[in-house]
């Protein structure tokens, strides 16, 4: 049977008129059009991928770019030297302890013209921020000559202000519904009108730390913490993770405690984050004794956690180093320590680092172990050590995203911003590196 | 001893091959890979000043016989080895002996070229600066240049001593490649396949350069060409299956083989 197959497929295919190139068959049509959808379909995922990103960065940029203006009010203060300095003493306590809101009442009454009223009066102080007296409080600590003038200062105006400004709270509202009565929002417009109600750059919310009015609120605080913890996830996670992926690479046998040991590195890099949380609550908190909220904490929680990716990173662009280089450096004479340190890791070292920063990143924008070891905290003061407690970028916009003052939706969008900038800038930092060292042989 | 008819008139053989002390004894290897023997027992004394090629099909051991000389072998897991190789009359395989220090006597060139990613000086200054040879900049300098000289190499790249090593062509790497190991002061240069991914030209000069180094060093080469076999080395072993199957000068292995089996490899019925 398998004899006679052959030769009739020959003698077949020699009666079959002959193949044309031209582009009529239907069988050639139909493949091209099953490419061309297939095509289609990869322009499609990428377009979704793109318009969802687009729409991301485009609500974030319209709700956060507001939030880089705050409304300032100018008022004429009057520093009372008989308040400020009773005496002629100029006594840096007395400045500390002094009732700067009064002075900037007094100054708002006489500007606006309020009479004796005190419902008047109450409506008036709430267009000032509650954290006015800090802002002209530290003018006059920094420069205490300004006492017994009249001096012209740029206050924070109150957050309800701002959104009207910035036209976030609508005028057309019943004034029962509004949370400016008419008679502030005719006050408003009329400073607006004198030039001293102003939107003007808004320092406090990069250099401020956590506070209930949105005005007075920033994220210094969480971006120092932040900081700080990318410093400890860089001094512990790096060292630790090289060491122990070097080991296992270069000097430790393969058996089933090496296999078991792999497969637990590998596996801890898909635990979830929140586990680590737990961890160390329970390791550096509770047995430890550490302190709470404190960003070495939190920086040794997510070292632990970017420990995985750092030693697979590394193991890779070891394994990556070719097995010639090693061999020439013996061939030399080189001992295992010299293999290793003079040629093996720095050829690996890009690697390494692309692949530590890309662990930082997903641990600066990692929220739930944070929470757990109490970095979720109404920090006001920057922290000055790594010790002090702090806040984080990504809890932060956790706990303004949860704020129900208007201008908080504002400062959230921004928070997010500034922490996307930071990523972009740490993945960069990734392919830039990459590019850079990355060798070929 | 008929050297001379093989070789070509200039190089004179001023050495009498077989008066020589053995400078390698080699007695009963065996090597192991995990369960696998690879070696059955190979007995081979390697002589001072020339140039000894192993020869014989892919997979019949005369690489992983090469690598037991500078305990390369070391390297690969669940690699073992049985018997004795004596440099000079040291067991290499005593426990008190510096594989440090054996590799800086026994020098190797790899097949495929492989210079570090680093200049040129630097390639060849490596194998000095980690053995303290130099004593400062000027004797390195001085090193660098002897061993690039040595090699061939000098007056190819006096000029970018300080361009990578990787940017040479791969006839040049493979010099560098000979210049690093030259650099430490071999006694013994091991060379597997040297000449293979080379272009002929590149070859030709590496196998002049084989036969000046002869003068000064002991070269064991590992080789599939028969016909480089017979160019550069004075004495030939070849290997079949994990055995020596026989070894003697290179003139009479190639016109005049005892075995059976050697006769039919160089004449090409099989390998």
């Amino acid at each position: 049977m398998t004899d006679s197959a052959l030769p009739m497929t020959v003698a077949d295919s020699a009666t079959r008129a002959p193949r044309k190139l031209v582009l009529d068959e239907k069988r050639v049509r139909s493949r091209y059009a099953a490419e061309r959808r297939f095509r289609a379909y990869g322009i499609a995922a990428i377009a979704f991928g793109l318009f969802f990103l687009a729409w991301l960065f485009i609500t974030l940029i319209l709700q956060g770019y507001g939030s880089l203006q705050q409304s300032k009010m100018r008022l004429d203060v009057t520093l009372d030297a008989a308040t400020l300095a009773p005496g002629g003493q100029v006594d840096e306590n007395a400045l500390r302890a002094a009732d700067y809101t009064a002075l900037l009442r007094t100054a708002l009454r006489t500007t606006l013209g309020v009479g004796s009223d005190r419902g008047e009066r109450r409506e008036a102080y709430a267009l000032l921020s509650n954290g006015a007296d800090n802002e002209l409080r530290s003018r006059v600590l920094a420069d205490p000559s300004l006492i017994g003038k009249t001096v012209s200062v740029w206050v924070s105006a109150a957050a309800d202000v701002d959104t009207l400004i910035k036209g976030q709270i609508s005028r057309d509202l019943p004034e029962n519904q509004r949370r400016l009565n008419n008679r502030q929002i005719a006050w408003t417009d009329k400073l607006v009108a004198d030039g001293r109600l102003e939107k003007r750059f808004n320092t406090a919310l990069f250099v401020n730390g956590a506070s209930s009015d949105p005005e007075q609120a920033g994220m210094g605080v969480a971006i120092i913490g932040s900081l700080y913890m990318m410093l400890v996830v860089l001094l512990t996670a790096l060292p630790v993770g090289v060491a122990a992926a070097v080991y296992l690479e270069e000097f430790a046998q393969r058996n089933r405690w090496t296999d078991l040991i792999e497969v637990n590195i590998n596996n801890l890099a898909a635990v979830p984050s929140i586990v680590f949380g737990l961890l160390g609550l329970a390791i550096f908190l509770n047995f430890f004794g550490m302190p709470r909220s404190a960003p070495v904490v939190g920086g040794l929680v997510l070292a632990l956690m970017t420990l995985p990716v750092v030693i697979i990173a590394t193991r890779a662009s070891i394994k990556a180093v070719p097995p010639s280089i090693r061999e020439a450096a013996l061939g030399v004479g080189a001992s295992k320590m010299q293999v290793i340190t003079h040629h093996v890791v720095p050829l690996a070292l890009p690697g390494i680092l692309t692949g530590t920063i890309i662990g930082m990143a997903r641990a600066l924008g990692e929220t739930a172990p944070l929470l757990l070891i109490g970095m979720v905290a109404f920090v006001v003061a920057a922290p000055a050590t790594p010790f002090d407690p702090a806040t984080a970028l990504p809890v932060q916009i956790y706990m303004w995203a949860g704020a129900p003052e208007r201008a908080f939706v504002e400062r959230t969008s921004a928070a997010i911003l500034i922490l996307l900038v930071f990523l972009i800038i740490m993945n960069a930092a990734a392919v830039v590196l990459r590019r850079r060292f990355e060798r070929r042989w | 001893m008929n050297t001379i008819a093989m070789k070509p008139v200039s190089v004179t053989n001023d050495v009498m091959p077989s008066n020589r002390s053995p400078k390698v004894v080699s007695r009963g290897v065996k090597v192991f890979y995990g369960e696998k023997e690879a070696l059955h027992g190979v007995d081979l004394d390697i002589h001072e000043r020339e140039v000894t090629a192993l020869i014989g099909p892919s997979g019949c051991g005369k690489s992983t016989f090469l690598r037991c000389m500078n305990r390369m072998n070391d390297v690969v897991e669940g690699c073992r080895i049985e018997g004795k190789i004596a440099i000079d009359g040291d067991d290499i395989y005593d426990k008190r002996i510096d594989v440090v220090q054996l590799r800086a006597r026994v020098g190797m060139v790899f097949q495929k070229p492989n210079p570090f990613p680093k200049s040129i000086y630097e390639n060849v200054a490596y194998g000095p600066r980690i053995h303290g040879i130099a004593q400062g900049k000027e004797e390195l300098d001085e090193i660098v240049e002897t061993s690039l000289n040595r090699a061939g190499l000098w007056n190819e790249v006096k000029d970018r001593l300080d361009k990578p090593g990787t940017g040479l062509s791969g006839g040049q790497q493979q010099r560098l490649c000979i210049a690093r190991a030259i650099a430490v002061s071999p006694e013994v240069i091991l060379m597997d396949e040297p000449c293979s991914a080379l272009d002929p030209i590149a070859t030709a000069k590496i196998e002049e350069l084989i036969d000046e180094l002869r003068e000064n060093f002991t070269i064991v080469i590992v080789t599939h060409s028969m016909q480089q076999a017979a160019r550069v080395s004075q004495r030939t072993a070849f290997f079949h299956l994990g055995d020596l199957v026989e070894v003697g000068d290179t003139s009479q292995i190639f016109t005049n083989p005892k075995e059976e089996r050697t006769q039919a490899y160089i004449t090409g019925r099989f390998g």
